[in-house]
């Protein structure tokens, strides 16, 4: 795995676990400098953007729901914002909350296999998940308690968790009655308690010393935590419509990742977008009780260290039972599921904030509905640039650790942004060259 | 208790639990996630079985070769070539998961178009890419002991093949359609009560008919059930209205490249000779 020169060195691990897709990482150092970082993304392209031209504008919410089967609902629900913009149409409050409600679902699923399985054994020393079961059993099954509420919340809104089906342009097929949703309050009470006691756990984990100074972007919507809809703000206090995406955020192609880069502004300084950027630009607008869980954790008004990004993600679970049973409780029977949603020609934008961050789609069609043109821009293309600048600063802190050290810490650092190599491949080797 | 071999043997139990690997190619993870998804039995199931390689969990690494090997994903790079040939070697029995794995998957698109196209118009540099111009089954590469359908797969179906898997019993997966799954569910039949396109008559059952129960036609997402008369299906769904570059595109999803789906999919393309129904019944 480690070819060592005399004066040059390569640390390349092929195959990173625990993150969703495939990638590595290959680093270079040169008379003890680290000359190179790359985050290799393998994942094979299978060119979305390319065969939703000529498909019907009803299409991209089961379609682009699997280019991610661990946030389909940010797919659908991006998708569908874009293509209501392009046709001029806009949804029922009732139906915004839907939204909301099954994309706290996902947060809740995705937040808690990330926390439980793929992070919490790199603090806890294990392997993995079904390691840690053998010691810590009972928090294994309370990762796995708080996943099966989220996953119960999808099944009931959505259909099923995986690729939902409930899901369209304008709405939902069927609405669940408030029967339905009420059947979930015991499972989502409980899930409230695990995530309060999750914040606690992880709270007191050791982190590295880390600060960065990155530009953190994410939506902030009118009122409330952004989840599910918002205006697009930034660190440094630049704020626009989502319509205006592709403005400010630009895609570029590297030769080393099928995974496009994206900057912002044209910026050469890295941004990033995910739990720790939303909870930066939005602490203020967490309800009561995850925000007195971020303060007994001691969560500032600002995060800048990537590795209590699995701190914000607990405290953001808190938010999304809290939400999903504040939602529940108000829900009402007989509206409508769906908005009717004609096709007119136009170009619409749309995003979301996916576990991971911001995620947004770009649609523009022609007067019969027929796409035209496709554009897609995940949160791991975005993150990118900062994983990378967070390996540079970390490889060079920890040159005195053995390779086998050196690459496991490296891939903590990976996975603080719980890397999704299948979205941003429309994963891990890690490579060290040692100089 | 008897104070004979039995009792010596047992410890030795857990050191015989058949080793599980757990493979991906070109995919959305949804599959393999579908086995985390297992919430309640996924710890008796690393109890009964050991999970050797499954990087999606966890960085510890058996080596092979594997019992079994559940493989997710299409192949779609000239490396998956070679690879998928590499984990057929190392697995005692290989069952696929999932559209792509069994169908090529929504990425099977490219088989339909120019993929040298497809690159460039996502990708600034199409150079730095290496791909294959047609995304396929794994079991157009090697020989698959069981396919389990589905777009993604279903939890209680995957727990039911590994739990014959490690029994040594075929496992009782259905091949009928999603139309019995409705009738058995009390469903109203979304096309006759309401007109709704469905594809529930032509594609495998084992969602347990999700689509009908949320007022909505099936689209197929488990691909073609056994005896598939899609050429009847499009002839409704023609009658309900729907243009034929419609119908040409439900049957280009997620399965698109399974046989009867596909052939059913170019009947209907713009230029297409409508008279050639007699062809799809082959």
């Amino acid at each position: 795995m480690t070819d060592t020169t005399e004066r040059d060195q390569v640390l390349h691990v092929a195959t990173l676990a625990r993150v969703e897709g495939e990638g590595g990482m290959h680093i270079e150092y040169r008379d003890g400098e680290v000359t190179d970082v790359q985050l290799r993304i393998y994942e094979p392209p299978r060119f979305y953007e390319a065969f939703l031209r000529g498909r019907s504008y009803t299409e991209p919410p089961d379609i682009t729901a699997r280019i991610c089967g661990i946030c389909p609902v940010a797919y659908q629900t991006s998708s569908c914002w874009a293509l209501e913009d392009a046709c001029g149409v806009a949804v029922t409050d009732e139906i915004r909350l839907g939204r909301r409600l099954l994309y706290c679902g996902e947060w809740i699923e995705s937040h808690a296999l990330h926390i439980y399985l793929l992070h919490a054994p790199d603090f806890l020393g294990y392997d993995g998940a079904i390691e840690m079961a053998a010691d810590h059993k009972d928090l294994v099954e309370r990762g796995l308690r708080m996943k099966k509420a989220g996953n119960d919340l999808m099944d009931v809104v959505g259909g099923r968790s995986v690729h939902p089906v409930n899901v369209r342009l304008g709405g939902f097929y069927r609405m669940p009655s408030r029967e339905e949703l009420l059947a979930l309050r015991p499972g989502l009470e409980q899930g409230l308690e695990d995530a309060l006691a999750t914040v606690s756990l992880v709270a007191a984990f050791d982190f590295p010393d880390l600060e960065q100074p990155y530009e953190y972007l994410s939506l902030r919507p009118e009122e409330g935590y952004p989840i599910e809809d918002g205006r697009v703000v930034t660190s440094s206090g630049t704020e626009f419509d989502v319509r205006e995406f592709t403005e400010h955020i630009e895609e570029f192609h590297v030769p080393h990742s099928n995974a496009l880069h994206a900057r912002l502004d044209g910026s050469p300084v890295p941004y990033s977008v995910g739990p720790l950027a939303r909870y930066s630009l939005n602490a203020d607008r967490l309800g009561e009780v995850a925000r007195e869980a971020a303060g007994r954790a001691g969560l500032g008004p600002m995060c800048r260290n990537p590795f209590r990004s699995i701190v914000v993600r607990a405290v953001e679970v808190v938010e999304a039972f809290t939400e999903a049973l504040r939602i529940i409780d108000g829900w009402r029977d007989g509206v409508a599921p769906s908005v009717p949603v004609p096709a007119r020609a136009g170009e619409g934008f749309g995003a979301s904030e996916a576990p991971r961050g911001t995620l947004f789609h770009r649609y523009v069609i022609d007067d019969a509905g027929i796409i035209e043109d496709a554009q897609i821009v995940p949160p791991t293309s975005q993150n990118q640039p900062s994983v990378e600048a967070d390996l540079r600063t970390l490889v060079q802190a920890w040159r005195h650790l053995d390779d086998e050290a050196l690459v496991h810490r490296c891939e903590q650092a990976i996975r603080n942004y719980d890397p999704c190599i299948s979205c941003a491949t429309h994963f891990l080797d890690l490579t060290v060259d040692r100089g | 208790m008897s104070v004979t071999g039995t009792e010596v043997h047992a410890p030795s139990s857990r050191r015989s639990a058949p080793t599980l690997a757990v493979w991906k190619f070109a995919s959305c993870d949804g599959c393999q996630l579908t086995l985390l998804n297992c919430e309640d039995e996924l710890l008796a199931l690393a109890g009964e079985v050991r999970i050797a390689y499954f990087p999606e969990a966890t960085r510890g690494v058996l080596d092979g070769p594997y019992d079994v090997s559940l493989v997710e994903g299409s192949v779609t790079t000239p490396e998956d070539l070679e690879r998928i040939q590499q984990v057929r070697q190392m697995s005692r029995t290989l069952i696929t998961i999932g559209a792509c794995a069994t169908a090529g998957g929504i990425q099977a698109l490219r088989n339909f178009a120019d993929v040298a196209e497809f690159r460039s118009v996502v990708y600034a540099h199409p150079e730095y890419l290496s791909t294959l111009s047609r995304s396929t089954p794994i079991s157009a590469h090697v020989s698959v002991d069981f396919e389990l359908r589905g777009c993604p797969v279903d939890k209680r179906q995957l727990l039911e093949v590994l739990a014959a898997t490690v029994q040594g019993r075929a496992p009782r997966v259905p091949s009928h359609s999603v139309c019995v799954e409705c009738k058995r569910r009390g469903n109203l039949c979304v096309t006759v009560a309401h007109g709704t396109p469905c594809l529930g008559p032509v594609t495998q059952a084992g969602c347990g008919a999700l689509c009908p129960s949320f007022d909505r036609g099936c689209y197929g997402c488990f691909g073609p059930q056994d005896t598939p008369n899609t050429s009847g299906i499009a002839d409704r769904l023609l009658e309900l209205g729907m243009s034929g570059p419609e119908v040409m595109r439900v049957f280009r999803t997620f399965n698109a490249a399974a046989e009867p789906f596909r052939r059913e999919s170019e009947r209907h393309e713009s230029g297409a000779d409508a008279g050639t129904h007699e062809e799809a019944g082959r």
